[in-house]
């Protein structure tokens, strides 16, 4: 009887010790600081996505001696965490801390000066779409951590184009999100318009290579449909600097609801080759769109291929009166 | 002295504690970004799909997105986002689903890691109600207790052979109950699959086998202590042991067929119900065999029939209405360790001086039956494959 009453005893003691251990070994929660973090992810992450749709770097701008524009940019690569979806933190790889990073914006025989400085771990570089010397290429001069390197070169030909790293894998720093819009204008400006720019682009958030998990534009899924409907008016020109930046998957796609738009390739010529209301790009293409919307409302525009829009690439226009 | 067995315990704790703390430095462990997610449950209700999930890595995670077939879904969670080590959350998305389509489940994480459950086919998943109570009931029935009955109807026909063939309906049952036991072992491993790792899930398995056998071995001794001889158990008591095997065995069964239609995996037609039928007619034919000689009364063989048949009942209610795969494990584990006992008891009455258990079953008459008995469950097991 005894020997039972220890035995009882000694599994009840080792039982306390078992479920005591087990309760230590959980992690402790943190879970109001982390909230607030993430919380402040995502805002900030919001918030890039929609200043970047306006937002445009004109350089510091001097006049040469012979009457040239200088225009100088500054930017950096910086390696960091940002969100990408409600929830969903990448570990991105960015053009001064955002994803698209900033559109660089100049006239058709500026004399340009990007003053590019590698804040990350590992060789960066930036590679401008565009005319230019080998050397001011991007490809062979490898920006190593913490180095600078400086991009001067004519702008031409005038146009919608883009720049990205190319330091291999190039399709790994690209997926990363190293890239941003370089928009050259025509030295006689385009009409005046309600510009916007839009950079589609996908998120193989696992990095397994295999495929994208979310699909934005401008680098944070549904934030032109639910944080932040984009507002325009009734009768207004608009014009879309459309980017198609997307790995992985071969095309990306753009649908305007209720209304057609006029392309422009590339954005090198000043007129138009076709009327839609939808348009299919390959990787690295771009153009430029613009339409009127003739009646007020909501109207959708996404990806058609609805896959990549229930991923995350879905926006609607709130046209006012 | 009792308390010098709790020393190496404190001790033990002090270091785990200490470990935890400042002592982790030692090592400089980061957090692995190994994330794991186990879909415990998924139920799919009135315009509604619902996981049942648990983090089961080494950390801390958060759900970020809920997909369903590839497109971003509304959802909410309970009790909240972030899933500490081990910790559950029940995921709700309003969906509306279409009866026996396939849907790819995908649970992103807030470091974008995709966690993945496919169902085959979309089912109902069964709610408590008396109705499906009374259906589920009624399945169990049917797969379960009456082939059972249907079997012992053949006592009469064992009886009008000749008394030699004794020996061939032994060696018949051995057949049966192995192909049985084995049968529960393979159900089992196919079930691991499905249950966290963490859960260690082939333990559990023999966990419960170990325990059946050892209990089984237990009850054995007992009832031929209670008759007072040390022989081998025969008779009565044996046709007892066997029914006993065989309604762990159901129970088991039952629990299978109530998850399976549950999970999706099969759908109730009648061919299902029809090959289990047959296939279980052949357990009735089991308990009979040490009942062949001696008087048996009708109230005891009924008796057996429902220790054998009515356990299926039970299992089909557990696996249709509150399904567990780690439980189910358990109970698979303790339906093969029943019947492997019962086939050792079986084994060592046929068993003459100095002959190992082998050695029997290897005897020509013997080796034929048991071969015999094993492919009867075979052919009617075919019958099942769904």
């Amino acid at each position: 009887m005894k020997a039972l009453l220890r035995s009882v005893v000694a599994v009840l003691a080792t039982a306390a010790v078992v479920w005591g251990l087990a309760t230590l070994a959980r992690p402790a929660r943190t879970a109001l600081a982390r909230t607030a973090a993430e919380d402040e992810a995502a805002r900030a992450a919001r918030d890039h996505a929609i200043r970047a749709l306006t937002a445009f770097d004109t350089g510091k701008a001097t006049r040469l001696p012979d009457g040239t524009m200088l225009r100088e940019y500054w930017v950096e690569a910086i390696e960091k965490e940002v969100e990408v979806a409600p929830g969903v933190r990448f570990p991105a790889w960015t053009f001064n801390g955002g994803i698209p990073g900033p559109s660089i914006r100049c006239t058709e025989g500026d004399s340009v000066r990007v003053h590019f400085t590698n804040r990350g771990r590992r060789p960066h570089s930036m590679h401008f779409h565009g005319i230019h010397r080998a050397d001011m290429d991007g490809v062979f001069e490898q920006i190593s951590p913490g180095d600078r390197y400086v991009y001067e070169f004519r702008a031409a030909p005038f146009g919608l184009h883009l720049y990205h790293c190319h330091t291999m894998p190039v399709k790994m720093h690209i997926a990363r999100g190293l890239y941003g819009v370089f928009l050259i204008d025509p030295k006689t400006p385009r009409p005046p318009a309600n510009e916007m720019v839009m950079m589609m682009n996908g998120f193989d958030t696992d990095l397994n290579g295999e495929e994208n998990e979310f699909y934005t534009v401008n680098g944070y899924a549904n934030v032109f449909f639910r944080d932040h409907p984009i507002p325009i008016r009734v009768g207004e020109l608009q014009r879309i600097y459309l980017v198609n930046i997307t790995e992985i998957d071969l095309l990306n796609s753009m649908h305007t609801h209720a209304t057609f738009f006029h392309v422009y390739p590339t954005g090198t010529t000043l007129t138009p080759t076709l009327y839609t209301d939808t348009i299919s790009m390959g990787q690295g293409e771009r153009a430029i769109l613009e339409f009127t919307y003739p009646h007020p409302g909501r109207y959708l525009f996404h990806a058609h291929q609805n896959e990549f829009a229930e991923l995350g690439w879905l926006g609607q226009f709130d046209v006012k009166p | 002295m009792l308390l010098t067995g709790l020393v190496p315990l404190v001790a033990v704790g002090f270091m785990v504690a200490w470990f935890l703390g400042s002592g982790s430095a030692l090592f400089r462990l980061g957090q692995a970004p190994v994330e794991k997610l186990a879909f415990e449950r998924v139920l799919f209700g009135p315009q509604e799909i619902v996981l049942l999930v648990r983090n089961e890595g080494p950390g801390l995670m958060a759900v970020g997105q809920v997909l369903v077939n590839d497109a971003i879904w509304d959802f909410s969670i309970a009790p909240g986002r972030e899933l500490g080590r081990l910790d559950a959350a029940r995921i709700s998305i309003p969906y509306d689903w279409i009866e026996g389509e396939p849907y790819a489940l995908d649970v992103v994480s807030g470091t974008g890691i995709r966690h993945r459950r496919v169902v085959d086919v979309a089912t109902a998943t069964p709610q408590a109600t008396p109705a499906a109570f009374a259906l589920f009931g009624l399945l169990g029935l049917y797969v379960g207790v009456i082939p059972v009955f249907l079997g012992l109807l053949w006592l009469p026909f064992l009886r009008s052979m000749p008394r030699g063939w004794m020996d061939f309906w032994i060696s018949l049952t051995v057949g049966l109950l192995l192909f049985l036991g084995l049968d529960t072992f393979r159900e089992a491993f196919g079930t691991l699959g499905r249950v966290p790792e963490f859960m260690g899930g082939f333990m559990l398995v023999a966990l419960g086998a170990i325990a059946a056998f050892l209990a089984l071995t237990a009850a054995d001794r007992g009832m031929r202590r209670a008759r007072g001889g040390g022989g081998p158990a025969t008779g009565l008591g044996l046709a007892t042991l066997i029914a006993i095997g065989i309604g762990l065995h159901n129970l088991g069964e039952g629990l299978a067929i109530g998850a399976a239609y549950t999970l999706g995996e099969v759908a109730l037609g009648s061919f299902l119900i029809v090959g289990f039928t047959l296939h279980n007619t052949t357990e009735g034919l089991a308990i009979l065999s040490p009942l062949v000689e001696g008087r048996v009364a009708l109230g005891r063989l009924a008796l057996l029939g429902a220790i054998g048949g009515a356990p299926t009942i039970l299992g089909t209610w557990t696996g249709a209405f509150t399904y567990s795969d780690p439980l189910s494990l358990v109970f698979l584990g303790i339906g093969g360790g029943a019947i492997l006992q019962v086939v050792r008891v079986l084994v060592r009455a046929r068993a003459g001086g100095g002959e190992s258990m082998v050695e029997a079953l290897a005897r020509p008459r013997n080796l034929v039956g048991l071969l015999a008995g094993f492919l009867l469950m075979y052919a009617t097991s075919l019958l099942v494959a769904a």
